[in-house]
């Protein structure tokens, strides 16, 4: 095979598996930008899979099954914020809870929803279309770019999503006022904020981000249901969080090189280097670049006095009389 | 001042606010009225209702019952951007500000008629137009985090002006200033008036309540104990009698100075920040006496709360010597420190003097109970703790309703009462207490110094670092000025002057005064 072939495909791979991420990490940014941790990214996830592929499959409905992933991430992230922000519990055993709560139910309903033909199990059923790549003419043929512009709709949306949540970010008014909520809640309510609301509203939106990520997973990816096939990407998204510096424009780095060297791993397998490199090691090293590239992050934000430090308020519940 | 004219319809007017939180009635039945053109300096201890009244007028608060008028209108105020819109701002004691985020952000904050995508440019003129109005320099671009306190406090202003606020509220406004500065901030609200704006400002000093209000509100305990013309008021006295409800005493009763050996000796400390840059502290070298009080004078953040980590054991030090009691102390752990006869009374009492959700008896003890007087054999004796703990309440007036109380639930005067009373108890000749009365309200704060010279007189090296050059000069034998980490210079307190003080701390040098 010959390299540019290689990389070529290589990051078509990279895309592919980065764009569920993408779309997760994105979610939880404008999430903990106002102060929510939501460590339950990882049933939302599962959750979002099933809800996209259940729906797919009865209706043969992309759309529909991509709003579907949307609606339930975006309500188990609403039980999240009514836990923490209403009933102010404690945001990491909170989200702990959601975690658990979705991968159970995720994986207890893809037995039950499936057609009886295959004993109710979701498992191992085809979906009568998936989100294929579309290639673009011409710009699709360029060497190593060329992948670029030969994927699937939902990356594409990607290209659009990205730059325009950086902006709405750094450039809007409703922008200064997430970060002014995650940052210093009090100041925030003072100039008439309702931080309650700001946080539902982006804790739900991470939500239905985190959903949509799912069932990137189950409508492109890998188009079928798998119990607890996100595999611990919930997990990586709070670590590309902390990658991306809560920049929506660096989630596109810290998806790269994670999906990345996650493709890496699959094409080294493939290509037979396990008879070098145990096959286990190659499994786990893109959660041990992970690690390594965490350290890394908080050694240079150490550097940089800060500039790379997460919001303020994160984790912290908020109320005015609160002294 | 300016004459006050008092025939048109006040700008404000409360009338019978109350307002309760749990256990507490925070006010009761209280009236307020400002006219147009203004001071209303409202007076009272901590935790007399003042910031809470205060925050009910800008609707951070909700009043249980009362009505508010504004203008002549009553007002129904349920969020800041309620009162915003009837044209009333506050600047809270501790700064509103976001701080990482820019000046001119932090500015426009909130504000409802912003176009989705904010205009920088413009709001980043009209931001440089008013601060020329009313000589209130900053830079739009800058981040709130990089600028000093006077800077930020400058901010807050322009922030109300910015959005049209002509009753402005100032809760203690030159708390965290220098002399200086609190002089410059005079000066804009004093221009701020003459255009028809009105303020009402939260304090407890009461020179500034004589130079600069027209009339003086006091509150005591919820209720509104006097409204009166500060031109009425004859003597100072007067108005720290009636926030108190009795006779203060404004001279403290101390022995003669009668210094005896060196008890603290520190040489050429020197603290690097980590990371590099400018030294934390440099090149620091004084010494303290037995019977002696050295006062540490300075803007907060100039090093003062490093130099008394530093000698307690809880930062490392670069380069210096610190000697204790006559023993090298430089870099030990704090144990080894207490065990060298230190006593500390830390700057933030809620995270580093007591632990809020133990007793106040297990407070009390808890310097003590590695010792013979308090436990045998690694356990704790319960009975002598008892008794311990309550002769000490007693000993220190510590108003709790017993010693089995959580601490968290005492005022902050009974809190800082508790921690005196464990560290002067366990003292071994040396004192440092870091502003030992901060926040308290004038009761506790004279409890405290008197405590503080009673340890003098008895022979015990005090370290007294206060951001209140008053304290310092009733208080300590010396006073030391500390700016950006360098003592600029040590002068007997008998004959140092209020100004000369102030220009140290701004970093003046001596030679330049």
């Amino acid at each position: 095979m010959n390299m540019l072939d290689f990389i070529t495909k290589l990051l078509a791979a990279t895309l592919a598996m980065g764009t569920s991420l993408a779309y997760a990490t994105l979610g939880e940014v404008y999430t903990q930008k106002t102060g929510i941790l939501n460590l339950g990214m990882e049933g939302i996830m599962l959750m979002g899979a099933l809800a996209g592929f259940t729906t797919a499959f009865n209706t043969g409905n992309l759309y529909l099954a991509l709003m579907m992933a949307m609606l339930v991430g975006g309500f188990f992230s609403l039980i999240h914020a009514f836990l923490c922000i209403t009933m102010r519990a404690n945001q990491v055993p909170a989200g702990l809870a959601i975690t658990m709560f979705g991968t159970g139910l995720a994986n207890f309903l893809g037995e039950r929803l499936g057609p009886a033909s295959n004993g109710y199990n979701l498992t191992g059923m085809n979906i009568p279309s998936k989100f294929s790549n579309i290639a673009i003419p011409f710009l699709s043929d360029i060497p190593i770019l060329g992948a670029l512009f030969d994927v699937s709709l939902l990356t594409y949306a990607l290209y659009l999503l990205i730059p325009f949540a950086w902006f709405f970010m750094y450039k809007t008014k409703h922008g200064m006022v997430v970060r002014a909520v995650g940052e210093n809640p009090r100041t925030a309510a003072s100039m008439g904020i309702s931080v309650s609301k700001i946080r539902y509203i982006y804790t739900v939106i991470g939500g239905m981000l985190a959903g949509l990520g799912g069932a990137c997973l189950s409508l492109s990816f890998t188009p079928s249901w798998n119990e607890g096939m996100t595999g611990g990407k919930g997990w990586i998204v709070i670590a590309l969080v902390i990658f991306s510096t809560w920049n929506p424009a660096r989630v596109v780095i810290g998806t790269l090189v994670f999906g990345g060297i996650t493709s890496l791993q699959f094409s080294l397998q493939a290509a037979g280097l396990k008879m070098v490199i145990p096959s286990q090691f190659l499994g786990f090293s893109p959660y041990l670049i992970t690690l390594v590239a965490l350290a890394t992050m908080t050694i240079i934000n150490q550097k940089k006095k800060g500039s790379f430090a997460s919001p303020s308020a994160l984790g912290t519940s908020f109320a005015i009389d609160d002294k | 001042m300016s004459e006050l004219t008092t025939d048109e319809t006040p700008v404000v007017r409360m009338v019978n606010i109350t307002k309760h939180f749990p256990g507490v009635l925070a006010n009761d039945q209280v009236n307020l009225t400002l006219h147009r053109g203004e001071i209303l300096a409202l007076l009272g201890e901590n935790g007399a209702g003042k910031s809470t009244l205060m925050n009910m007028l800008v609707g951070l608060y909700q009043a249980d019952s009362g009505e508010i008028y504004v203008k002549g209108k009553l007002a129904e105020i349920n969020s800041p951007q309620d009162s915003m819109a009837l044209g009333i701002g506050m600047i809270h004691q501790e700064f509103m500000l976001v701080g990482n985020m820019s000046v001119a952000e932090n500015i426009v904050l909130g504000m409802k008629d912003l176009p989705f995508v904010p205009p920088m440019a413009e709001i980043h003129e009209k931001i440089t137009e008013l601060s020329k109005r009313y000589g209130l320099q900053v830079y739009p671009d800058k981040i709130i985090q990089d600028l000093s306190v006077g800077e930020q406090q400058r901010v807050e202003i322009l922030k109300l002006l910015y959005r049209g606020a002509d009753i402005l509220i100032l809760d203690e406004p030159t708390a965290v200033l220098t002399p200086g500065e609190a002089r410059d901030l005079n000066e804009i609200l004093k221009k701020m008036l003459t255009e028809g704006k009105s303020a009402i400002f939260i304090t407890h000093k009461m020179d500034e309540v004589m130079e600069f209000s027209h009339t003086v509100q006091v509150l005591r305990r919820g209720k509104s104990v006097s409204v009166c013309p500060t031109k009425s008021i004859k003597r100072v006295q007067d108005l720290a009698n009636m926030m108190v409800g009795r006779d203060i005493l404004f001279s403290l009763e101390r022995g003669p100075y009668n210094p005896g050996d060196i008890k603290v000796e520190v040489k050429d400390l020197l603290v690097l920040p980590v990371g590099g840059g400018k030294p934390i502290l440099d090149n620091i070298s004084f010494s303290i006496r037995g019977g002696e009080i050295l006062g540490i004078a300075g803007v907060a953040g100039n090093g003062q709360q490093q130099l008394t980590e530093a000698i307690t054991g809880l930062l490392k030090v670069n380069g210096g010597t610190i000697f204790l009691n006559g023993k090298d102390m430089t870099n030990k752990t704090p144990l080894q420190v207490i065990k060298a006869g230190v006593s500390h009374i830390p700057a933030d009492r809620g995270s580093m003097g007591v632990v809020g959700d133990m007793s106040v008896g297990d407070n009390l003890s808890m310097k003590k109970y590695r010792t013979a007087e308090l436990s045998s054999h690694n356990i704790i004796k319960r009975g002598l703790v008892r008794k311990f703990a309550d002769h000490l309440i007693e000993l220190f007036t510590i108003k709790t309703p017993n010693q089995d109380t959580s601490v968290k639930f005492l005022s902050g005067g009974n809190i800082q009462k508790t921690i005196l009373a464990r560290e002067i108890d366990a003292c071994g000749g040396i004192l440092i207490a870091v502003y030992p009365s901060r926040g308290l309200d004038v009761g506790a704060t004279e409890a405290v110094r008197q405590n503080l010279i009673k340890q003098r007189d008895k022979g015990c090296a005090v370290l007294l670092v206060s951001e209140e050059l008053e304290e310092l000069l009733m208080v300590a034998d010396k006073i030391a000025v500390m700016f950006e980490g360098r003592i600029m210079d040590i002068v007997d307190a008998k004959d140092a002057k209020t100004e000369e003080l102030g220009m140290l701390m701004a970093g003046v040098e001596r030679r330049d005064i």
